[in-house]
C-alpha cells in the first residue's frame, strides 16, 4: 500500500471489483480496500443471477456457477404452486469464487487489492473527498486519492462520513437470514419463492438450488415488521417444517436495502455504487448485476476524471445510471409498495385462479391481471406505476 | 445499558444500514456502538436478524448536538 492513488475503492464486492477493473483499464492507479481477510467470504447472498445480466461482464464458468436455473415456482401461503411461463436462463453462483474471480480480473488490469484494511473515515478538503483513513494491523493510516468510490455494501458509511445520508428506512431494509443446507430435496433447475406473512412479512422466502442436493434457503423480513419475530426464527421454523432432514452447512445474517436509489450518489471526489447507493432491485432484492453495472459506469468516469483532470465530469456517473436504469428502478420500487399491500388471503386467491390456467398462460401478465381482479383498489396503485 | 450479545453477531451490517446516527462500528470481527452518539432509537435491535441487541430501560435521547 502506498499513501496516494488516483482512485481508492472501498469494498471488494462485485460493485467494487468491477469499478476497480474499469478504472484501471482507463489508466488510473487504483487501490481496493476490503476489511475482511478474504475477498468473497463470508457469502451473504442467495447468489442467483440472470443469464443476460451476467454475460454483460463475464462468461459463466463452472469455477463459479453452482447450478443452472430454467424454472421458477411461486408458492402461495396455502401452498398453491404457480409456475410462471418465463423463458430464460439463470444461475446460482458460488459467490466465494465469483467475487474472487472479479477481484483477480481487476488485479490483472493493474488494480492493487488490500484485504484486512478497515476504512474508518474519509478525508475532506474544501467540501471535496480527498482520501480515506484506515486501520491496518494496529496502525492508523491516511491514504490520499483524487476519487473515492464507496462500494461498501449495505453499511454504506463512506457516503455518510462524507455527508450523504445513506441511512435505509426500516420499511425498506430487508432483515435477512439464510442457510446453505445439504440433503435438500428440490428440483435442481428450479428456483422457489414463497410469499406471505407466515413465511416472511414484507419480503419473501427463497430456495435456490446449488447442485448435489444442496441449496441456499433464506428469507428477508421488512425491518419494520421484524420487531416481534426476527428473520432467523422464521427461517428455523421453515427449515423444521419443510426440510427437517437437511443439514446446515453455513448460516448467515444479512441486510438488503430494497429502497429507491439514493437521490445523490456523487459529490466532488466521491461516487457511491452498488448496495451503498441503494441500487438493489427493490422487488427481488437482487443487487449483484446492478452493482456491477454501476461499478462499470463509475470506474470509467473515474478514469476520465483522472485523465482529463476535470472533477466536473463526476456527475456523468449519476446521469448515466439515472438515464439507463433509474426509471426502471423507480418503477420497481412502486411495484414493491403495491405487492406489500397484499395479505395472505389475497395471495392465496390469486394463486388459485392462476393455477387453474393452462401452464402456458401462467404468465406474469396474467398473475398481475388476477391480482387486480382480486384487489380492485389496486387499479389505482397500478395506474400510479405509470405516472 | 444496551447489551450487545456479541457471540450472536454475524457482522452482517444490517443494523449499521438502518442506524440514523451512523454510530455502529463493524470491523472484520467486532461490533461496537459509540454510546455518546446513540439515541437509543432501537432501530438496530428491530432490524437485526439474529437478535443481538437487548435494550434495558433506555429512554430515547435527543440527538447529541454536533
Ligand atoms: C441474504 C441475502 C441474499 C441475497 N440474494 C441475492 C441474490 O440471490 N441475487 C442477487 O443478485 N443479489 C442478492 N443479494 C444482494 C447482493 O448480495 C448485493 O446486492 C451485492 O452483494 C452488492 O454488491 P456490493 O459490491 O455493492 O456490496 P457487497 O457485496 O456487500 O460488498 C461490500 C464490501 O465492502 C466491505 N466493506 C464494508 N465496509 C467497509 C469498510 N469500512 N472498510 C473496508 N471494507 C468495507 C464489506 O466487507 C464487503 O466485502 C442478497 C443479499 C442478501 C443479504
Ligand atoms: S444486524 Fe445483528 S448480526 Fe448483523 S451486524 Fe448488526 S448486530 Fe450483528
Ligand atoms: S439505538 Fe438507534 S442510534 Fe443507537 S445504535 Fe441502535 S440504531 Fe443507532
Amino acid at each position: 500500500m502506498k499513501d496516494s492513488y488516483d482512485v481508492i475503492v472501498v469494498g471488494g464486492g462485485p460493485a467494487g471489483s468491477t469499478a476497480a477493473k474499469y478504472a484501471a483499464m482507463g489508466g488510473a492507479k487504483v487501490l481496493v480496500l476490503e476489511k475482511d481477510r478474504e475477498i468473497g467470504v463470508p457469502v451473504r447472498c442467495g447468489e442467483a443471477v440472470d443469464h443476460e445480466g451476467l454475460v454483460q461482464f463475464i462468461q459463466p464458468h463452472k469455477k463459479f456457477v453452482a447450478a443452472e436455473i430454467r424454472n421458477f415456482k411461486l408458492i402461495a401461503p396455502d401452498s398453491t404452486v404457480v409456475q410462471p411461463n418465463i423463458k430464460g436462463l439463470g444461475y446460482v453462483l458460488d459467490r466465494k469464487f465469483f467475487d474472487y474471480e472479479l477481484a483477480r480480473i481487476a488485479a490483472n488490469e493493474g488494480a492493487e487489492i488490500a484485504t484486512k484494511v478497515y476504512v474508518d473515515g474519509v478525508i475532506k478538503n474544501d467540501g471535496s473527498v480527498t482520501g480515506v483513513s484506515v486501520q491496518y494491523h494496529g496502525d492508523r493510516l491516511f491514504l490520499k486519492s483524487k476519487i473515492v468510490i464507496g462500494a461498501d455494501g449495505v453499511e454504506s458509511r463512506v457516503g455518510r462520513w462524507a455527508g450523504i445520508d445513506t441511512t435505509v428506512s426500516m420499511h425498506d431494509m430487508e432483515s435477512a437470514a439464510q442457510v446453505t443446507a445439504a440433503n435438500v430435496d428440490v428440483e435442481e433447475d428450479t428456483c422457489y419463492f414463497y410469499f406471505g406473512e407466515r413465511y416472511a412479512p414484507g419480503g419473501y422466502l427463497w430456495v435456490f438450488p446449488k447442485g448435489n442436493k444442496t441449496a441456499n434457503i433464506g428469507l428477508g423480513v421488512a425491518a419494520d415488521r421484524s420487531k416481534q419475530k426476527h428473520a432467523l426464527k422464521f427461517l428455523d421454523e421453515f427449515m423444521a417444517e419443510r426440510f427437517p432432514q437437511a443439514s446446515v452447512l453455513t448460516k448467515i445474517a444479512g441486510g438488503v436495502p430494497c429502497a429507491e436509489t439514493l437521490e445523490k450518489t456523487t459529490m466532488p471526489g466521491l461516487m457511491l455504487v452498488g448496495d451503498a447507493a441503494h441500487q438493489v432491485n427493490p422487488v427481488s432484492g437482487g443487487g449483484i448485476i446492478s452493482g456491477m453495472i454501476a461499478g462499470k459506469m463509475a470506474g470509467k468516469v473515474a478514469a476520465d476524471i483522472v485523465k482529463q483532470n476535470d472533477m466536473s465530469l463526476i456527475g456523468k456517473y449519476e446521469k448515466e445510471w439515472q438515464d439507463s436504469l433509474g426509471a426502471r428502478h423507480h418503477r420497481y420500487y412502486k411495484i414493491k409498495k403495491v405487492i406489500y399491500k397484499f395479505r395472505d388471503n389475497d395471495l392465496d386467491s390469486i394463486a388459485h385462479e392462476i393455477s387453474k390456467l393452462p401452464q402456458k398462460q401462467q404468465t406474469l401478465g396474467n398473475i398481475f391481471k388476477q391480482a387486480v381482479i382480486k384487489h380492485p383498489t389496486l387499479i389505482l396503485d397500478v395506474m400510479k406505476l405509470f405516472f | 445499558m444496551i447489551e450487545i450479545h456479541e457471540d450472536k453477531c454475524d457482522l452482517c451490517g444490517c443494523c449499521v444500514g438502518v442506524c440514523p446516527e451512523n454510530c455502529i462500528d463493524l470491523t472484520e470481527n467486532r461490533i461496537s456502538i459509540e454510546h455518546e452518539i446513540c439515541t437509543n432509537c432501537r432501530k438496530c435491535e428491530w432490524a437485526c436478524p439474529f437478535e443481538v441487541f437487548e435494550f434495558k430501560n433506555e429512554k430515547v435521547r435527543l440527538k447529541a448536538a454536533v
